[in-house]
Order: C-alpha cells, then sequence, then structure tokens
C-alpha cells in the first residue's frame, strides 16, 4: 500500500479542516479526492504532501495500538519527512511553473538541484528532459517559455516536470480546473492513458464530479471535513451511501414526504409518493435521479403525480424536462428525445410523472 | 493598455483636453522644470572654474564621502531588513502580523524632525543610552553614527514597501513546487524566488538610496552642522545658502539633482520592467 492516512485531523483556529480521517491508498491506484470547496480535499492532499502538518492527537483520544494523526507511505511513518525528502510530485491548479525558465528548465529544475552526488549528469539530464517532453507531446517546445504557452500545454509541463524526479506519488491539486471544457476533457482522457502507461500511485483532487467518476479507479467523496464515501466510480454513483453523495454526484429530485405506516421499502416507490408535503413524526427525504423517471399523458398509474410541464431543453443525449407539481415543487426529468417526441410534450401542459426508483436516507440507517 | 487610449480619446472634447494637458504641463514647466533648470544655471552661472573648486572644496568632498557613507550603509542595511521583513510577512503567518506590516511605514507617518529627535533623546549625552555609551567612548549624536542612524529610520520602508505587495501577490505555490521537487531553502530562494522579485527590490533600492542621499530633517537634528565633519550634501547646502555662498549651494545641489533626474529615469525603467513581468504573470 502506497499511503496510509491514520485518524488525521487538521484545525485552522475554530474551523476544522479535517476530522479523523482514514485512508488507504493502494500503489499503482488513481484515486480521486471528491467534494466542494471546503470539504477539507485540498488540506488532506497538502498534508500528505508535507506541505501541511496534522493536528497533534489529543492525548486522551489516542488508542495505544494505533498511530493517530499520522502518514504513512509505504509503510512507513514520513511525519519527520520534509516534502522534499518524500519524493511527491505535486501539480498545482496555477501551474506554479518557473515563468523565468524555459520549459527545458522547468523539466529539469528537480534534477539539477540535487547535490551533486546524486545528480544525473547533463547528458542524462538532457536525455530525461526529452523523453518526458515527448512523453507531454510537447518536443521542439523546450526553449519557449511558460508564458508562449497554452494552459493545457503549462499543466502539461508542470506534471512533467513533477514526474521527472520519478516520484513516489503523484498528487495532483485541481489539476484542469483552470482550464476550459474543452481541454479539460481532452486532459483528463490523456491523463487516465497516461496513468495506463507509467502505474505512479496518483491522487487528485477535485470538485468535478465528471471528472472524478471518469478518471478515477477510487472516489473519496468528502464534506465537511470527513469522508462520506470511498469506491468505485460505478459504486459511488449507483449506490451512494448518503443524501450527501447523491446530491453531489450529479442532479437529483429531492421530495419531502413519509414512508406510510412506518414501513420503508427500498426500490421503486409504491402508493405512499401521493402524499408529499405531510410532515409526520417518520418525515423523510427522498431521492430520485432525472433519469429515473417516467411521464405520461394520463394517470395510468394511481400513484403517479400530476405536474405542469414548464421548460423543455433538447440540448444534449437527454431532453431536460422542468416540471412543476400541484405543491409548487420543481422537479426535474431527463428524458431520452425519441421518448420525449412521442409523447409531443408542450410547454404548459398537465402530465404524470412517477419515480422508477427512489433512495431514501432514513437518519441512522443506511441501505 | 489600447483600449484605454481609445477610451481617454473618444470622450471628451478637444478643448477640454488642451486646457487639462495644458495646465498639466503649464504646473510641471513653472513649479519643477524652471526651478531645476535655475539650479544648474546659477551652478555654473559664474563659470566651471568655480564651479568645479565648489565641489572640490575639501568640507565639500567630505559632505559627499558622507552622504555616500550614510547611503552605503542604509541601503543595503534597508535592504537586507525588507527582504527579511517581506519574506516573514508574506510567507508565514504569526500573531501580530498585520501590525508589524503597519508598523514599517511608520516612519512615513512620522515627520523626520520627530525621528531625529527621537534619537537625540535616546543617545544623546542626556538621552537613556548616551551617557553609557559615552562612557565606552562611542559618540552617536551629532557624530557620524547619529546621521547613519536617522538615514537608516527614514528609508526604512522603502525595500520592504515594494516587495510586501508583489510577493503577496505572487504566493508561495512556485517556492513550494521548488521544495517539493526536492531544492533546498537556499536553492528556492535564489533560483525561484528571487528572480521572481529581482526588479521590484531594485527598484526599493533606488528609491531607497535617492531619499537617503536627500534626507534632511532627521539628519539634521542629529548633526551638529560640523563642516567637514557631520554634514552630508543636503545639510552642507544649507549651511552654505546660509553663507550667501550661492555659487557653491547651488553646484552642490546640481549633484543631487542629478541624482534625483537619474533616479526617475532608472525608476521609470524599472516600472516597465516589473509592469512586464507582472504581465507575465497575469497570463500564466
Amino acid at each position: 500500500m502506497s499511503v496510509e492516512v491514520r485518524g488525521v485531523s487538521k484545525t485552522y483556529g475554530s474551523f476544522t479542516a479535517l476530522r479523523d480521517i482514514n485512508l488507504k491508498i493502494e500503489t499503482g491506484e488513481l484515486v480521486a479526492l471528491l467534494g466542494p470547496s471546503g470539504s477539507g480535499k485540498t488540506t488532506l492532499l497538502r498534508i500528505i504532501a508535507g506541505m501541511d502538518t496534522p493536528d497533534a492527537p489529543a492525548a486522551e483520544g489516542a488508542i495505544a495500538d494505533r498511530a493517530d494523526g499520522s502518514i504513512l507511505f509505504f509503510g512507513e511513518d514520513v511525519a519527520t519527512m520534509s516534502v522534499g525528502q518524500r519524493r511527491v510530485g505535486f501539480v498545482f491548479q496555477h501551474y506554479a511553473l518557473f515563468k523565468h525558465m524555459t520549459v527545458f528548465d522547468n523539466i529539469a529544475f528537480g534534477l539539477r538541484v540535487r547535490p551533486k552526488s546524486s545528480r544525473p549528469s547533463q547528458s542524462e539530464i538532457t536525455d530525461r528532459v526529452h523523453r518526458l517532453l515527448k512523453l507531454i507531446q510537447l518536443e521542439g517546445f523546450g526553449q519557449r517559455f511558460p508564458m508562449q504557452l497554452s494552459g493545457g500545454q503549462r499543466q502539461r509541463v508542470a506534471l512533467a516536470r513533477a514526474l521527472a524526479i520519478e516520484p513516489r506519488i503523484l498528487l495532483l491539486d485541481e489539476p484542469f480546473g483552470a482550464l476550459d471544457a474543452k481541454v479539460r476533457q481532452s486532459l483528463r482522457e490523456w491523463l487516465r492513458r497516461l496513468h495506463e502507461e507509467m502505474h505512479t500511485t496518483t491522487v487528485l483532487v477535485t470538485h468535478d464530479q465528471e471528472e472524478a467518476l471518469e478518471v478515477a479507479d477510487r472516489v473519496v467523496v468528502m464534506n465537511q471535513a470527513k469522508i462520506e464515501q470511498v469506491g468505485s466510480p460505478a459504486e459511488v454513483f449507483h449506490h451512494p451511501a448518503s443524501e450527501f453523495v447523491i446530491d453531489f454526484l450529479g442532479n437529483v429530485n429531492v421530495f419531502h414526504g413519509r414512508i406510510a405506516g412506518g414501513d420503508f421499502q427500498p426500490g421503486p416507490l409504491s402508493a405512499n409518493l401521493p402524499q408529499l408535503q405531510s410532515v409526520g413524526a417518520n418525515a423523510t427525504k427522498i431521492y430520485v435521479r432525472p433519469h429515473e423517471m417516467k411521464i405520461a399523458r394520463s394517470k395510468e398509474d394511481a400513484d403517479a403525480i400530476e405536474a405542469t410541464v414548464e421548460r423543455i431543453n433538447r440540448a444534449g443525449v437527454n431532453a431536460k424536462i422542468h416540471l412543476q407539481t400541484n405543491q409548487n415543487d420543481q422537479v426535474r426529468v431527463d428524458l431520452p428525445l425519441d421518448q420525449l417526441d412521442a409523447l409531443a410534450l408542450e410547454i404548459g401542459e398537465r402530465v404524470y410523472f412517477k419515480p422508477i426508483q427512489a433512495r431514501v436516507f432514513a437518519p441512522d440507517y443506511t441501505i | 493598455m489600447a483600449n484605454d487610449k481609445l477610451k481617454a480619446d473618444s470622450v471628451d472634447p478637444w478643448w477640454v483636453r488642451w486646457l487639462l494637458i495644458g495646465a498639466t504641463v503649464g504646473f510641471m514647466v513653472f513649479l519643477l522644470v524652471l526651478p531645476l533648470g535655475v539650479i544648474f544655471w546659477e551652478a555654473i552661472r559664474k563659470g566651471w572654474g568655480v564651479y568645479v573648486k565648489a565641489l572640490t572644496d575639501r568640507s565639500a568632498r567630505n559632505a559627499i564621502m558622507l552622504s555616500l557613507v550614510a547611503a552605503g550603509i542604509s541601503v543595503p542595511l534597508n535592504f537586507l531588513f525588507g527582504l527579511a521583513a517581506a519574506w516573514a510577512t508574506t510567507k508565514y503567518t504569526f500573531p501580530g502580523k498585520s501590525l508589524l506590516i503597519s508598523m514599517i511605514d511608520l516612519p512615513f507617518a512620522i515627520s523626520p524632525i520627530i525621528a531625529g529627535l527621537m534619537y537625540v533623546l535616546v543617545f544623546g549625552l542626556q538621552g537613556w543610552l548616551g551617557a553609557t555609551l559615552a562612557s565606552w567612548g562611542i559618540q552617536v549624536i551629532f557624530a557620524v553614527p547619529g546621521v547613519v542612524l536617522a538615514t537608516i529610520f527614514v528609508t526604512f520602508p522603502f525595500v520592504a514597501r515594494e516587495l510586501i505587495p508583489l510577493m503577496q501577490e505572487q504566493g508561495s505555490e512556485e517556492e513550494w513546487a521548488a521544495i517539493s521537487l526536492g531544492a533546498s531553502g537556499w536553492q528556492t530562494f535564489l533560483k525561484v524566488t528571487l528572480p521572481n522579485i529581482k526588479w521590484a527590490i531594485l527598484y526599493g533600492v533606488l528609491l531607497c538610496n535617492a531619499r537617503a542621499m536627500g534626507e534632511f530633517g532627521a539628519v539634521s537634528v542629529v548633526s551638529s552642522n560640523i563642516r567637514g565633519r557631520t554634514n552630508t550634501i543636503p545639510l552642507q547646502i544649507d549651511a552654505l545658502y546660509n553663507d550667501y555662498n550661492t555659487a557653491a549651494a547651488f553646484a552642490l545641489a546640481s549633484i543631487l539633482a542629478t541624482l534625483g533626474i537619474i533616479t526617475l529615469i532608472a525608476k521609470t525603467l524599472l516600472e516597465q520592467k516589473i509592469e512586464r513581468q507582472n504581465g507575465q504573470e497575469e497570463s500564466t
């Protein structure tokens, strides 16, 4: 195992950035730390890198056989290691390229600053930089300065610079956050291909759920200083462990309702649904993804809910339909274009929708 | 920048523009250029012989020397201090940081006369430390060390004030990048930080030097105006002028004026350099 985070907490004054985080990252995997800003994901990355230190464990909180608040690289506690000694490749959101140096000198930097005894020879450095330039598809750009490159090119140079020191772990802090959508998409795919080739253990911080789900082997969803869920992209998307995760990973309709008879049944919702808005002792929220709905022009099912078509957006694979219920709730339904055409919906029309699948996260209740 | 020009040219009618430009140029000529010209004119009015003699006179040479010594000590010290202060306040967080930053500006807020008096009160014979220092045979006030101290005080903020905003804006990501690549603190400073701030340092040093050479108020209090011993160039000019020795006074004044013009030109060039470097950052 490459990285192990054991009971790490971090507070800045009265702000808690991380609360007792435990995480294991296997060798060769690409893990995404996903969460909104302020969730602690960047703090965790910086602590792994050594740019920040975890809080010292509270004396009474420490369990004897567990090293609280420590980071292990390949089983070795790195608490006393400086950033440089940890040999991590760190890539920043805003590239942090040395702007007064050429691309070549930027990539060679990590090799040239080594003490004489471990510094590669001039020709070895040249060789390695050229190999890296080839890897990032920027051969012939060695003598350019960072300001002469596009954002995507700069970030590739930053990655090559980090890879030049043959890092034990690659840490990427919102690497594509400053790029536009098109470049981001292609760099994402490129990064994935690169990872298949090199298999460097990689931790990627992002607030972009699409990016995390597309690139990572495993996704760590973070919220408010805690880990909400760890799992493969498919797992976290299809089996979200909490309200936060389902809400954060894509669009979701939230219905406030209650479970009739105190009996809760996972899976398709039954006749309970029309009692939306009612408040009972067992009031709860029901989560339905926009594509997990069906729409009909007539009330085919007894439990279908009546609504008015407010807006139809046909851009994309699915049409996005905004409905308004009689209780003035906004509901979003994603419908394949051919189904929409078959229905021939018009704005202002009365329709009936029904969730095909729904999820409930009862307090202290996990499915 | 092309946009700025476009905007300025397209708004006001021509006569408003010419009136404003004319008024500005008029003020500049009457209040700045003409008086400056008079200095040079008065300096050489009585001929080159008088001019050269005024500058090579023993007390004049001493004044020039003392000004160079005062600047020569205070500028490097303030360079080091400015760098340390900028580094400490932009790369670290510690309690009282914002107080420290505002304290750096103290010499700008205090009248130089007061600054001089403070040193007299501390180091003068009747002051806190004066008697002790005198018993060790060290005289600060009314001697060269006092002049140097006063100069350091008034030039204190120049380098730090240039560097702090720049380094704040640049942040420390590049430094972190260098450190993560295995560079030592010293390597990071030399290869990453310094190239990013070198023009701003030069700018601060330049202004610091101009002020060090030209300071009158604070130095005048701690110096006893002993010609040939504790007079700097500005003090010597004042003394000569009070003696109605205008030719000599203006001759020395022409040196300071020349220094001022050179400073102005160098400052403009540096500003362009800094702007270009910052422009690079914005696009990076």
